[in-house]
């Protein structure tokens, strides 16, 4: 679980610590500006209210994934028919469900494997699909037209009926499967706007400068251009934990992802849709905690990108 | 412009190949690494192998390269691309032998009917929210949109299907089913919990606005943001300059130009639209392509999901070339010669 709680100060902890772009102001020559933008960065999201609260929020859920045993002591397995959907009373907050397990802890349970397959799928669209679109906007010419047709071609295959087929077919529907379907379909998105700001940076003055000192291809790449380029990704892969969080559950729900066994949230609204009349909180718990996380990472990420761009201030 | 439309329509080409071959090698090594798709129809019994290997074939999982891990299966790609694109389009079987082909045509009508809906509803009450939120920049209006577009935006589409069948078809429905004076069309045909073949389209009405919804929202932040960067632009201050009046300035002048990348969305989101009437289909039950698909997926008969999914792929890759071309004819910047 370390990758999901060094994922989660990766999200609001890159501007707060501020110690990816820093060592490398010096030979960028923007020392003051480079610095700056991430201090000011971090002194803005502390201030900002709704950041405040979706970190907040987002830090809940993620200990919820890694630490379940922080939030119930109940076992989500222990199940007897005769409790089927008892309502919520003090001891159990979130009443029963219709096998007469504890529902409180299989939604805490169920939270991990969705930030898992969201943590995952973003973690390998971040390196691989950031990693070809930093080759392609650096060396451009065929590197960059073999890379940008691919994206094209992924790109233009809808994610949710790749993600349908895919999984239809493998039949093997686990957290891995899942997220790898996911960051298969959807890494050219973050390559794009990887590739876009390296364009747009590689010529600048102070890398000619870098180049011109004598810095090779992989110096300038990983040290001159990508840590600009960093800003709009990381505002980028913000929103999609979110999107990916509702993707598998949206999976879930169409019977192509995780299967009733797993815990997760997707499993206990589609298990449960059809008591919705009788015992609307069945649903109104797994639904309200999806859609707290999504709305909570989606508006982190609204707020980094006014927190980023100089343009917004 | 004529050359602009022969080019675009020269890349077309290479990129349908290349998505079409995407689609296959992904079910290729999804076959390769995890078996006979055709075992999972028939669950925990063992099939005699002759009636497994029979059904094998007939599905068209016989080939050998389907069993050799990591193989792109150019044989067999090319197999399907000619039966694909001849003159009797060929895009798989069923376990009963009906062709994808009729299945699909069975189920586009409806379809087509709740994407309609959507794409109007989506149009009409996003551009007209944007608008106003747009002149108004930080007032009330604007404020309300912006949040209530970010809560529709995060409000999974299943989700919101659910609430909106259970709160609205069911239990607000029951209210007006109850009333004698509310005509049928309304209380049983447009509040219905799901499709209603009595009423093909007054029930499609609220299956539609739920898949609009999500779109929706970004229709009305993409219009918001044109109209508010447009309204700054040079020629509106010059258009306000020389005296036209307000109407004239807005309507002609500033809406015009910005419902152009407006239009674009709603075009290219016709893809992500043909993907969101699965799960709607799914929920309120309508018998179109995208319920097809779910229950196909279900029960494990990947043949008629991977044909399909081609075919809804081939679509969109349409559907995109066309805004493509309609974007060139709208906007006259935009001619890459």
């Amino acid at each position: 679980m370390s990758d999901l709680t060094s994922a989660g100060t990766a999200i609001g902890g890159a501007p707060v610590g501020g110690d990816g772009p820093a060592p490398e102001t010096p030979e960028t020559g923007g020392k003051d500006h480079n610095a700056s933008l991430w201090a000011d960065a971090r002194r803005q999201l502390v201030r900002d209210p709704v950041f405040m609260l979706s970190f907040l929020y987002v830090l809940v859920v993620g200990s919820m994934a890694a630490f379940p045993s922080l939030w119930t002591s109940q076992d989500p397995r222990a199940c007897s028919t005769d409790r089927s959907r008892i309502p919520p009373s003090g001891d159990h907050p979130f009443g029963f469900d219709i096998l007469g397990c504890d529902y409180y802890s299989h939604a805490i349970y169920g939270a991990r494997p969705s930030m898992i397959i969201a943590i995952m799928a973003t973690g390998a669209m971040v390196l691989i699909g950031g990693g070809l679109g930093l080759l392609a906007g650096y060396y451009g010419g065929w590197v960059d037209t073999i890379i940008s047709r691919v994206m094209d071609i992924f790109l233009s295959l809808p994610f949710l009926l790749g993600a349908i087929v895919f999984l239809t077919v493998i039949k093997r529907q686990n957290p891995y499967t899942i997220a790898m379907v996911l960051f298969l379909l959807t890494w050219p998105v973050i390559a794009r706007i990887i590739r876009g700001s390296v364009i747009s940076g590689k010529d600048l003055d102070y890398v000619q400068a870098a180049r011109a000192v004598g810095a090779g291809n992989g110096r300038l790449m990983f040290r001159h251009i990508l840590p600009n380029a960093i800003a709009p990704m990381l505002v980028y892969a913000t929103i999609v934990l979110g999107a990916f969080v509702a993707a598998e559950a949206t999976l879930t729900f169409l019977g192509v992802g995780l299967q009733p066994p797993a815990q997760s949230w997707g499993i206990m609204i589609s298990v449960h849709q059809v008591y919705f009349l009788e015992d609307p909180w069945l649903l109104l718990f797994p639904c309200g905690l999806l859609v707290g996380t999504v709305l909570s990472f989606i508006l982190m990420g609204d707020a980094l990108r006014d927190a980023l761009d100089p343009k917004f201030r | 412009m004529g050359r602009y439309v022969i080019r675009r329509l020269l890349q077309f080409i290479p990129t349908v190949l290349g998505t079409m071959f995407l689609l296959h090698y992904i079910t290729s090594l999804a076959i390769q690494f995890s078996g006979n798709p055709v075992r999972a129809i028939f669950g925990d019994r063992t099939p005699p192998p002759a009636l497994l290997a029979a059904v094998t074939e007939r599905l068209g999982y016989g080939d050998p390269c389907l069993d050799q891990k990591g193989n792109p299966c150019f044989g067999l790609f090319l197999d399907r691309m000619q039966k694909i694109f001849s003159l009797n389009p060929d895009f798989g079987v069923n376990l009963r032998l009906r062709p994808v082909t009729e299945l699909v045509s069975d189920a586009l009508p409806y379809t087509l009917k709740l994407l309609v809906i959507a794409i109007l509803f989506q149009s009409i009450v996003g551009i007209a929210a944007g608008v106003w939120a747009g002149l108004r920049s930080g007032s009330f209006a604007d404020n309300l949109v912006k949040i209530s577009t970010v809560f529709l935006i995060s409000v999974p589409i299943f989700v919101l299907g659910l609430v909106v069948r259970e709160f609205v078809g069911v239990k607000f429905g029951n209210v007006l089913r109850g009333q004698e004076w509310i005509p049928e069309v309304i209380s049983r045909g447009v509040f219905s919990p799901g499709f209603k073949p009595d009423y093909p389209l007054a029930s499609l009405i609220i299956p539609g606005m739920v898949l609009g919804a999500v779109s929706l929202a970004t229709t009305a932040r993409l219009t918001r943001t044109s109209i508010m960067e447009n309204l700054r632009a040079d020629y509106v201050r010059t258009a306000r300059a020389k005296g036209l009046a307000n109407k004239r300035v807005i309507g002609v002048h500033t809406l015009r130009n910005s419902l152009i990348p407006v239009i674009t969305f709603i075009g290219v989101d016709i893809g992500s639209s043909m993907a969101g009437a699965v799960v709607t289909e799914t929920i309120f039950n309508v018998p179109g392509i995208g319920r097809l698909v779910t229950l196909a997926a279900r029960t494990g008969e990947s043949s008629v999901v991977i044909g399909v999914v081609t075919m809804l792929v081939l679509v969109v890759l349409i559907a995109n070339l066309l805004v493509d071309i309609l974007y060139a004819v709208l906007d006259p910047r935009i001619r890459y010669e």
